[in-house]
């Protein structure tokens, strides 16, 4: 018999009878089920036809998408969530209050943990070794109610990540870069677990920017071990107590293995209309740009803002180019104030929304005009993704962005840093 | 009952199928669908009939997990979604609410064939071209779950998720 790879171990501790093999379907318990302001009030009508009860202490709504309400319809859908949290006494997470995956990996997601939202992005929490994954309004109705979901184990590929990042180059190039050998569905239904020396080095943000683009190949979840990084991380929120180390075993077995050299990595790009549609920035270098964002649940952690302050600090951004930034969280947005990098960006130009989705979402916070192009740290690049299908967006690392708010076209943000 | 296959490629997202500009419109399905595909084809929610086909390349419904997605096509009429692949969320929603997707060789699909589904022969005829394609079985969850009316149904009648 082999050992188990992460996805392996999490699902099986979760099953009644203890241990899985990929490609079984199972029954899960699951430790917290979550929605938002997109799918909830969707989702609510379902409870209300199956006349469940979502458990208090394990059910999170966030409000998130489409913050602050932009139109009455928006703000009613929120009303409906808000109201449906506040009447059944479960966890919420107001306006303001963060995007879901970023505020779940700061107070709810343990390593050990099994997961699922409403939300392809759920997948995140992987970073610190909790199972997640996204679905429906239907199937997360249904796990509300019943406190579990059903589940294929998925096969995993393991991409090992030898040397170590260079100096301007990041986590986000690192992913654009698996993205470019995968594709959009080279790992439909599968886990993706990280390993190497690379990741060995690479902080508890840096992996939930990992985790969190897996499901722009397709994968079900994503996984990073629990380490000494994963206990720093968990200090850092006061959750300490919750770290518990986890590894895959040596002998489990992986349907592929990807092997990536961090050393010889160059800041990546992801062009105009998919996420794997990626070059190196040499290839993209004088692109025109028109707006920056510096957002979404895929960066926007304080080691990221860190960076970006570092580039911004005495500098303006390009003189007819909107710098957008939006921060991923409450907690974040306090951390931006104590350590002075709030002030760095507003000097630099920037226009600072509250904590949420933002454009990325295309709902509010930066819509771009027709022609326009986007440099943006979020995760998707679709047709019509961020508000107008006219538009297009280019996507990268926050170094990347902020460097290309300086000049104003894509730059390589090893000039800066 | 028979219907005309509208064709698209590769890689459609759940961004084209149902844009999150109109976010607002999401408790008033009608109007969502009355937005159905059109970053990909424009015409299609104006000009798409009760009984036609979405018939697609490879990884349909990529992207977010937005069930509205899967809702919208249904409540066009469509009848199923033909595709070489699916993504995986999307694929799990469609089944969910009972819109059969399924995953075969369109490559002998043109657009505005006439088409007729036969779910439980596992069988798709393109009466314009008179071809049959066939189609393996899906998951016997999926097939539960569909023959069901969709899960919300299956979970409401059974009361809990057992397949066996």
């Amino acid at each position: 018999m082999t050992g188990n790879t992460l996805a392996e171990k999490l699902i099986g501790s979760h099953t009644a009878k203890g241990s899985v093999t990929a490609g079984e379907v199972v029954i899960v318990r699951v430790d917290y089920t979550f929605s938002h302001d997109a799918a909830g009030p969707l989702l609510i009508q379902q409870l209300a036809q199956l006349k469940g009860t979502p458990d208090k202490n394990h059910t999170i709504f966030f409000i998130d998408h489409g913050v602050p309400s932009p139109t009455k319809e928006l703000a009613n859908d929120q009303a409906t969530v808000r109201n449906y949290a506040s009447v059944n006494g479960l966890i919420l997470s107001d306006t303001g209050n963060g995007i879901c995956h970023q505020v779940i990996a700061e107070d709810y997601a343990s390593p050990g943990d099994l997961l699922v939202g409403t939300d392809s992005h759920s997948c995140t929490c992987g970073g610190l070794c909790a199972f997640g994954t996204g679905m429906g309004a239907t199937d997360i109705a249904i796990a509300m109610k019943l406190r579990k979901t059903w589940l294929r184990v998925p096969e995993s590929i393991k991409i090992n990540v030898e040397g170590r990042l260079p100096r301007g180059v990041f986590a986000k190039d690192l992913i654009l870069k698996t993205l470019s050998i995968l594709g959009t569905d080279g790992a439909t239904y599968e886990s993706l677990e990280f390993d190497g020396p690379a990741i060995d080095e690479l902080e508890v943000y840096g992996r939930l920017t990992l985790t969190n683009m897996a499901v722009e190949a397709g994968a079900k979840t994503a996984l990073v071990k629990s380490d000494n990084r994963t206990k720093t991380y968990l200090k850092e929120f006061d959750r300490e107590e919750r770290w518990r180390e986890i590894h895959a075993d040596d002998d489990a077995s992986y349907q592929s293995e990807i092997v990536i050299n961090a050393s010889e990595l160059q800041p990546q790009i992801a062009f105009p209309g998919s996420p794997s549609n990626v070059k190196s920035i040499s290839e993209a270098r004088d692109v025109k740009v028109n707006e920056v964002y510096i957002g979404s649940c895929t960066n926007t952690r304080i080691e990221d803002m860190r960076i970006v302050a570092g580039i911004f600090k005495n500098r303006e951004k390009a003189k007819g180019l909107k710098l957008i930034v939006t921060p991923s969280s409450r907690k974040l947005y306090i951390k931006l104030m104590q350590e002075g990098i709030l002030e760095t960006l507003i000097q630099a130009g920037a226009a600072v929304t509250p904590p949420g989705c933002g454009v990325c979402y295309g709902a509010v916070g930066g819509i771009p005009a027709d022609n326009e192009v986007i440099f943006s740290t979020s995760n998707r690049n679709f047709t019509g993704r961020t508000g107008n299908p006219k538009a297009q967006t280019y996507l990268g690392s926050p170094a990347t962005a902020a460097a290309t708010a300086i000049t104003g076209k894509i730059t390589d943000p090893r000039e800066y840093v | 009952m028979s219907g005309r296959a509208w064709k698209f490629g590769d890689n459609i997202s759940t961004d084209e199928i149902t844009p999150g500009r109109y976010m607002g419109l999401r408790s008033n399905i009608t109007e969502l669908a009355k937005h159905t595909l059109e970053d990909a084809r424009k015409e299609f929610p104006s000009s798409v009939r009760a009984g036609d086909f979405v018939v697609a390349s490879k990884n349909f419904g990529m992207g977010s997990s937005r069930e509205h997605a899967p809702i919208v096509i249904k409540t066009c009429g469509v009848t199923a979604v033909l595709a070489v692949s699916f993504a995986r969320i999307f694929y799990r929603n469609a089944i969910n609410i009972g819109l059969p997707a399924i995953a075969c060789d369109t490559t002998m699909i043109n657009e505005g064939d006439e088409l007729e589904l036969n779910l439980s022969e596992g069988e798709v005829q393109n009466l314009t071209r008179r071809i049959k394609i066939h189609f393996p079985p899906m998951s016997r969850e999926m097939q539960v779950i569909l023959s069901e009316g969709g899960l919300i149904a299956y979970v409401e009648k059974h009361g809990d998720l057992i397949f066996s």
